[in-house]
């Protein structure tokens, strides 16, 4: 009885637990953080250390293989994987936060002059050519680590955000519930937690998985351009030195394939719980 | 017919609402306009207009979601607009609901409809022990069948169905004003009878009065033994049903008047319906009446004769 009252309180929690995409996504996404936790502590290499002769097959002492100067192809996805995790993280974190305030304030105050400044900003932003501003900007750094980068590519990131939030909070303004708990005399936090916050949440957290995953790949877009973080690794630099050396034309597969296979079953993984939350978070989704 | 000798629950004064929009370029609607009146025990006030006359605007304002530009409503002699604790205003509610017009957005798209009654128990009546049966009786009230709407989400119910748990709700708190904002639109003509004469009946029993604010005015004819008409955010004319149903003064009543389709009068092709000779109509009327504002014509029968 106390366990069929547990679910009957936490309905989403149940919904999201037995949703096949959210399972599919989840195991694969927590499979390859546990690789990026795991990984660089079971290798017997540094990332940067020779660690046998190059241009070696996947094998028992180089799992993924070599790149052609015998760095091993392992150690170098599992901290590189390390660095675009924390990129994706610190930088979907900031996108998301500076589009939600923004998007939140501009739309609480709709047609008023904190709404029509921020959206003038927003619309700056969103015109500018993001990828040509952000090569002008990791250029003109002369150091940059992974801070810095989360950082420039989250300027660029949150604008959309922005207006989806502000859209978000208008159309929830105007209904009616609202004011239903309103002459309900329901106590202000009830109203924000069950019928603002409830009704946001679903929403703000899909946002995120959405930065998470847009600022990975343009990260690693500027890795892959050359201007990702000076120092360390990360799965762009990997793809990167792999293009530069002409991996796939000398037959290295494991040094390109492997990577990028890693790199895109994370997006596809998030992009699965991202579509499985929908419908946990919106009944009218839900399979009956 | 009206017992105007008891004191009024609530009397509204004044009340103008002006809304602004625009930043660089402010642009002003006014919505309501000098509008005054009052409600007493027991009465169905029905207030009839056309859709942006703002009839909802009152309703709202009553129901303190929007604040008056000027203006004051009295609730037993008290002014609204101080009732600022959350005690003061759980209390105000206790006394005065409203049902509103759009009974899709009316609930929380996440929550089951439960969640309307629940937190009525929670706020109001904590100390109630047998919610359930009391929430089944209510909806039986309103010809619900309680094992078919209890614990469904709102997309799953139709518009009528959700209607009449939001009027199932006001039963259940048993209020002196019901402010009722075209509350039978999404009802078939069978129910839309027993609801009104459930409503009817609520109020002989229990001294309820109701605000009942539609664009029907058959309706208004059935249920109200007070009419106001409302044209661009003013109160033309008010009075007592009968009065203002057979003797309209205001061009505007005649024109609702002679707009209502009858059964059995088809459309005639040669018959020529121009809005603007009605404004027209109202234009000369206040100019030939000029500074006599609002005048009593009857008794209990009020016709604004001109603006200033």
């Amino acid at each position: 009885m106390a366990a069929r009252d547990f679910w009957r309180r936490h309905e989403n929690l149940y919904f999201a637990i037995t949703n096949k995409k959210v399972i599919f996504g989840v195991v694969i996404f927590l499979s390859i953080m546990a690789l990026s936790i795991v990984g660089p502590m079971i290798t017997p290499y540094d990332y940067e250390e020779f660690a046998g002769p190059g241009y070696q097959r996947p094998s028992k002492t180089h799992w993924f293989g070599t790149t052609i100067m015998g760095r091993d192809v392992f150690t170098q996805v599992v901290y590189g994987l390390r660095s675009t995790l924390l990129v994706g993280f610190l930088a979907g974190t900031i996108a998301s936060a500076i589009g939600l305030v923004v998007g939140f304030v501009s739309g609480f105050f709709s047609g008023r002059a904190p709404d029509e400044g921020l959206m003038m900003l927003t619309n700056m932003f969103m015109v500018l050519p993001s990828l040509a501003l952000l090569i002008i900007l990791s250029a003109y750094l002369p150091y940059r680590g992974i801070v810095t980068q989360s950082l420039i590519v989250a300027a660029t990131a949150w604008p959309w955000t922005a207006r989806a939030v502000r859209s978000q909070t208008l159309s929830l303004k105007s209904q009616e519930f609202v004011n239903l708990s309103r002459i309900s005399a329901a106590p202000t936090f009830r109203i924000i937690r069950e019928d603002i916050a409830a009704n946001m949440f679903s929403y703000v957290f899909m946002v995120y998985i959405l930065q998470f995953n847009g600022t990975i790949l343009s990260s690693v877009g500027l890795e892959f351009l050359g201007l990702g973080p000076t120092r360390g690794i990360s799965l762009g630099l990997v793809l990167q030195n792999a293009v530069n050396w002409n991996a796939l034309h000398l037959g290295m597969w494991w040094w390109t394939i492997i990577p990028g296979l890693i790199l895109t079953m994370l997006i596809v993984s998030l992009y699965f719980i991202n579509t499985g939350l929908d419908e946990v978070f919106n009944p009218r989704l839900r399979e009956l | 017919m009206a017992e105007v000798s008891k004191e009024p629950i609530i009397s509204i004064e004044n009340l103008t609402k002006i809304f602004s929009s625009g930043v660089f370029f402010r642009e002003y609607t006014t919505a309501v306009k000098d509008v005054s009146f009052a409600m007493y025990p027991g009465t169905i006030l029905s207030l009839i207009g056309e859709s942006g006359s703002g009839k909802t605007t009152i309703g709202r304002m009553m129901l303190k979601l929007l604040r008056p530009t000027s203006g004051s409503i009295y609730f037993h002699g008290k002014d609204i607009a101080q009732l600022r604790s959350r005690a003061e205003r759980r209390e105000y509610y206790r006394r005065v609901q409203g049902i509103f017009q759009d009974p899709f957005s009316s609930f929380n798209p996440l929550f089951r409809v439960d969640r309307v009654f629940d937190m009525v128990y929670d706020v109001f009546m904590p100390e109630v022990r047998d919610r359930e049966a009391r929430t089944r009786e209510a909806l039986m009230r309103v010809n619900l069948n309680p094992d078919r709407i209890l614990s469904h989400f709102p997309h799953q119910l139709s518009g009528g169905q959700l209607q009449r748990l939001l009027i199932a709700r006001a039963l259940l708190m048993d209020v002196e004003i019901l402010v009722a904002d075209e509350l039978i639109s999404m009802l078939d003509a069978s129910t839309r009878m027993g609801i009104l004469n459930l409503l009817v009946d609520i109020c002989r029993d229990t001294g309820m009065s109701v605000l009942f604010i539609t664009h029907d005015l058959a309706l208004g004819y059935y249920v109200s033994d007070y009419t106001m008409i409302m044209h661009q955010g003013r109160l033309v004319e008010q009075g007592a049903t009968a009065e203002v149903y057979h003797n309209p003064v205001h061009p505007y009543t005649k024109m609702l008047f002679r707009s209502v389709p009858d059964i059995g009068r088809r459309w005639d092709p040669k018959e020529k319906f121009i809005p603007e000779q009605v404004t027209m109509e109202i234009d000369e009327f206040y100019a030939e009446n000029r500074g006599r504002g609002m005048v009593s014509v009857s008794p209990e029968h009020l016709v604004l004769m001109s603006v200033e």
